[in-house]
């Protein structure tokens, strides 16, 4: 690869972009497309990297935090401004529990969370939630660390929920 | 060597001695194919030593052979077939109970046809023997046992069974819960199987199916195929089915799996979660949670779904309700006093009382067959399983570790399984409830979920 060629694309990129602030997505070259385009807006992707698609819980709780309240807050913004998104809301438990209750648990949180949601006027019809209780930890160490980021309500794009695999939704 | 014995049984029918239900079909969840069986006659010399008609006749009680394990010799059974190792079978079955020690008899001459040389099997130390031969006819196979008494050289049983030869292993159990029966005074658990769910790929997006296989892990088949998360299988106490949770649709409900037709059957029309299912006593009835509202009700419904009964309304996860064998009341977990605690309230679902008083959060109760003791998981900075008395007195933890849960009682109430280790992959594990004699029952994969069938003859 040409290193100088390289940063020629990317000055280009650079100015172009700066003059149709708009037209992201529209790929200008291999080095372009990292500067100009983010993920296709209204996707999942958009929602994990530019909105937040996660929030926590306390340990056995299920009351939205402040910091929790703040992602909603841009989720519910995010579910307004794209009105044809249904999402799924999967509420997930540390492994500290026996595997009954933290179904129930799990729910109250997605339950929480789309409660939240609906508060800031999103139509819950768009909302579908489901409890994996702590049969899907997202961090697999056995550790507090671990634990706290396993105690979530995880918010996806129907169809592109990140913890169902392609053979657990055959 | 069997021609005397079927000479014996001959002559036995003809004066009606035998044994009152000589001959049963035994297969009630039929499965696997039809087995008959038949109480043998003494061999001749014996025959002066036969027990009372339907007289129980225990050598001693389930306490004593807790300390002093009943040395019992199971030398190989004549006949000369290779359909299968029924001795490593029995003595399996019965050495795991740990409450028999198997003694070798290798060096005694074989004496499976006629009476035991009682003077040779004293000075092994064995005090009850089993001999027994097998024939093979195409593809029936007919296995005739007999368990002695050896101090003073009598014969407690003779049964002679016949079945398809692919069914081997179920005459071996069978055989090994007639001898538990013998020599302790109950019946045993040995002609049983075990549900639970086998957990394979990355802890992340496991694969979680239903499985099935016998009380010591062999004949194991997949139930579901993985396409759908599978959760807490229940067995029937009636029929030839399991209670279980499924993940199909992206919904999380109770189904019922019919063993027989390997179909499976959404339980009710619930909008909401529906999970920790059991079978009511009489098997007519499912009692589950019902998710709604920020908490869990408990509820009844019939297996088609119908008569949906509300039998709490706390607010708070009620969940992994259990009924006591007489179906009179339910023991339940709760966190409606601010974390999950044991409550037991009658079977109508009134007066509500709590029985865990420990220190830590408790949960998975399930009342013991006999009815005396109930089996929990108790959550501090470990995880513990234990029993008490259904007021809630005499607390013991049997087993504790990182993770442990869900335990389940064998049908006879002596023995319980559960599972431990956690996400990383966890095994099946069988304790007597004294807390003595824990053992790992080896799976294939990662197992959890155990749930203890009842006898299947």
């Amino acid at each position: 690869m040409n290193i100088k060629l390289l940063g020629a694309f990317a000055a280009v990129a650079l100015l172009a972009a700066c003059a149709k602030p708009a037209a992201t997505g529209v790929s200008t070259g291999a080095g372009a497309t990292a500067m100009t385009s983010g993920p296709a807006p209204g996707s999942e992707e958009d929602l994990v990297a530019n909105v937040g698609d996660r929030v926590f819980y306390g340990y056995n709780q299920s009351s939205i935090s402040g910091e929790s309240s703040t992602t909603l807050d841009h989720q519910g913004a995010w579910l307004g401004k794209y009105p044809q998104i249904a999402v799924l809301v999967a509420g997930n438990c540390d492994q500290r529990g026996t595997e009954q209750y933290n179904l129930g648990l799990g729910q109250r949180r997605a339950d929480a969370a789309r409660d939240y949601l609906v508060s800031k006027g999103v139509d819950g019809s768009r909302i579908q939630t489901i409890s994996y209780g702590k049969d899907r930890p997202v961090a697999q160490g056995d550790d507090e660390q671990s634990y706290q980021q396993n105690r979530n309500a995880i918010t996806s794009v129907q169809g592109h929920n990140p913890q169902e695999g392609t053979g657990a939704s055959s | 060597m069997t021609d005397t014995n079927e000479t014996a049984f001959a002559e036995e029918t003809a004066r009606g001695l035998v044994l009152p239900g000589t001959i049963r079909r035994v297969t009630r969840r039929g499965m696997i194919g039809t087995t008959m069986a038949a109480t043998l006659a003494l061999p001749a010399l014996a025959q002066n030593a036969a027990p009372a008609a339907g007289g129980p006749t225990a050598v001693i009680d389930v306490s004593r052979a807790r300390t002093a394990p009943i040395p019992i010799a199971i030398p190989a059974f004549g006949g000369g077939t290779d359909a299968g190792d029924l001795v490593g079978v029995i003595s399996n079955d019965l050495n795991r109970s740990g409450l028999f020690r198997i003694v070798d008899g290798s060096g005694v001459a074989n004496a499976s046809g006629g009476t035991p040389d009682f003077g040779v099997w004293k000075g092994t130390g064995a005090q009850a023997l089993v001999t027994g031969t097998v024939t093979q006819s195409g593809s029936q196979l007919r296995v005739e046992f007999r368990l002695w008494d050896v101090l003073p050289g009598t014969q407690l049983q003779g049964t002679a069974y016949t079945t398809t030869t692919s069914n081997w292993r179920r005459i071996a159990h069978i055989i090994a819960d007639v001898i538990y029966q013998r020599l302790l005074g109950e019946k045993g658990y040995f002609d049983t199987r075990i549900a639970y769910i086998s957990t394979t790929g990355p802890r992340n997006n496991p694969t979680k199916r239903l499985a099935i296989m016998d009380q010591d892990g062999a004949n194991n088949r997949f139930l579901t195929d993985g396409s759908w998360t599978a959760l807490g299988p229940r067995f029937s106490p009636t029929r030839d089915q399991l209670a279980f949770i499924s993940y199909i649709g992206h919904a999380v409900r109770v189904y019922v799996f019919d063993l027989g037709s390997g179909t499976r059957r959404l339980v009710g029309n619930f909008r909401t979660m529906t999970f920790a299912p059991r079978f009511s006593p009489d098997g007519n009835s499912i009692i589950m949670s019902l998710y709604q509202n920020g908490g869990s009700s408990i509820v009844t419904c019939s297996l088609s779904g119908g008569n949906v009964q509300q039998l709490t309304s706390s607010g708070a996860i009620d969940s992994s309700p259990c009924y006591s064998p007489d179906g009179s009341q339910i023991v339940f977990e709760s966190d409606r006093g601010g974390d999950q605690q044991l409550y037991v309230m009658s079977a109508s679902g009134g007066g509500a009382r709590r029985i865990s008083f420990g220190s830590g959060r408790y949960g998975d109760p399930v009342w013991s067959p006999r009815g005396d003791l109930i089996a929990f998981t108790r959550l501090g900075s470990t995880f513990g399983i234990g029993v008490m008395a259904p007021d809630g007195s005499g607390e013991r933890i049997l087993s504790e570790s990182f993770d442990v849960e869900s335990p389940t009682f064998c049908p006879n109430g002596r023995v319980l399984m559960f599972q431990r280790g956690g996400g990383g992959g966890s095994q099946l594990v069988t304790i007597d409830i004294t807390g003595f004699n824990e053992q790992v029952l080896r799976t294939s994969t990662s197992a959890s979920d155990p749930a203890w069938s009842p006898l299947l003859s």
